[in-house]
């Protein structure tokens, strides 16, 4: 049965309450899980504070042509929250005042945003070093009208960032959908066509690991080795990195968890991983989410939470870098996934 | 009070081993630590080796273990199969070359 939405099963997970409720409380019988904030306070490093704004992440909405299982935006066809022109020109504001160095749009499918394109061309004349778009790859070949998606990456020079949890079928269809690889791996192949992902080439292509099931990403350099020999002998497909993420128990990764009584071991397993070395390089700390609607995070996990920043600036209009730099940022218990291993942000290990 | 000789959680206390004994302990996790790096053998295939040995020695906790070791390291459900395989044809053939002893003895004892 294809997966759905917690929004379109109205699940009771779809409230952000019901989550926060789950992982403040968790279901563990005594309390022995320590919190998020008695662990960093054991190295003196709560309250945990933002440094100088490097990424802008910006999520253009909720809308996808593919619902994934692990999804921690809960996004899906059925989603019709999505960024207005008049949202995207103050953050388009913003980008030309901020030093950050690199922009990275989210969704959902930011190309599904009608939009879009007009974003990405102003926002490209704003100078900055890495445009990253996330990218599904399989909404490239959704319809006719995505179909020269890598030709505007391309004269753009777009950072293609795609996710990709396996080199096998089997695994990859059943965290995304049925279908998935194969488009996936066509689309990646029209990617390489046209000079992405090839050694060298100035068109970056990146792919993201999320592991398909309830365990912790294992070593991104060894992963990284067996994606690309796998892809260039099965596909002759290549790419230049891999970043492995650890899944964060919230939205529907943590309903998964629930259902399948795989929560209690998760979290002890992201506890018993936790790296005091991660915790300052983590990726809220030198990150501002922007939803859909304007309003900021400290990264988009807080996001789909609906944990606003910290700060008397709570939305683009009113941005203000004096304002957010420095602020203390919201924790609670799914930062752990943040924090596990060689830690794990959205590029990847942090360590 | 528990009614099964084997706990799951008693996985995580492993390292309590070491409590009553520091010294040996500390010097077998340090042994186990080092045959696990990355050596002429490939931490993957160490995996494997260790996923089926597991199996052999029928340890739960080994079992557990390493089928999580070996999804966070990429491997398939088809690899780990062909691993338990490889470990199950090793241990009958272990047994089954023992019927030439019986088969000595049984020879040398006949008429």
């Amino acid at each position: 049965m294809p997966i759905q939405s917690l929004n379109k099963r109205e699940s009771a997970l779809k409230q952000s309450e019901a989550q926060l409720k789950i992982l403040s409380n968790g279901i563990f019988q005594n309390g022995e899980l320590p919190t998020f904030k008695a662990k960093i306070s054991e190295t003196q490093q709560y309250p945990l504070k933002a440094k100088k704004l490097e990424i802008l992440q910006i999520n253009l909405g909720y809308m996808c042509n593919q619902v994934c299982a692990h999804c921690h935006v809960d996004a899906g066809p059925d989603r019709k929250e999505i960024m207005t022109r008049d949202t995207m020109q103050q953050c388009l504001d913003v980008i030309k005042k901020t030093g950050a160095h690199t922009l990275d749009l989210t969704g959902g499918a930011p190309e599904m945003n009608p939009n879009f394109r007009w974003f990405v061309e102003e926002a490209t004349k704003a100078g900055i070093q890495d445009f990253i778009v996330r990218s599904n790859l399989t909404i490239i070949r959704a319809n006719k009208k995505y179909h020269d998606l890598p030709l505007f990456f391309k004269k753009h020079k777009v950072h293609v960032v795609s996710s990709m949890p396996h080199w096998t079928r089997g695994k990859t269809d059943k965290q995304r959908g049925d279908g998935v690889f194969d488009k996936s791996i066509q689309a990646l192949k029209d990617l390489n066509a046209i000079g992405y992902g090839i050694p060298n080439s100035e068109l970056k292509l990146d792919l993201v690991y999320n592991p398909s099931g309830a365990f912790l990403p294992g070593d991104q350099a060894s992963l990284e080795k067996d994606f690309k020999k796998a892809l260039k002998e099965d596909f002759n497909i290549e790419f230049h990195h891999l970043f492995a993420i650890t899944n964060l128990p919230i939205s529907r990764f943590l309903d998964y968890l629930v259902a399948s009584e795989n929560y209690e071991d998760y979290m002890y397993a992201l506890v018993e991983a936790y790296n005091p070395l991660a915790v300052k390089s983590v990726m809220c700390t030198n990150t501002i989410s922007v939803s859909w609607d304007g309003v900021l995070y400290d990264c988009d996990f807080n996001q789909m939470l609906e944990l606003p920043v910290n700060s008397p600036v709570k939305h683009i209009s009113d941005y203000n870098e004096n304002l957010l730099e420095g602020r203390h940022i919201t924790i609670s218990q799914h930062c752990y996934g943040c924090t596990a291993g060689a830690g794990s942000s959205c590029q990847g290990v942090v360590t | 009070m528990q009614k099964s000789y084997y706990d799951p959680a008693d996985l995580k206390k492993f390292g309590k081993i070491s409590e009553w004994n520091e010294t040996l302990g500390e010097k077998f996790f340090d042994y186990y630590g080092k045959v696990f790096e990355e050596g002429a053998l490939t931490a993957r295939e160490k995996a494997l080796i260790a996923l089926a040995v597991s199996h052999t020695e029928q340890c739960p906790y080994c079992i557990d273990a390493y089928t999580k070791d070996s999804l966070q390291r990429g491997i398939t459900k088809e690899e780990m199969m062909e691993a338990v395989h490889v470990g199950a044809a090793i241990k009958s053939g272990a047994t089954l070359v023992h019927g030439v002893q019986m088969m000595n003895k049984v020879n040398k004892l006949e008429m």
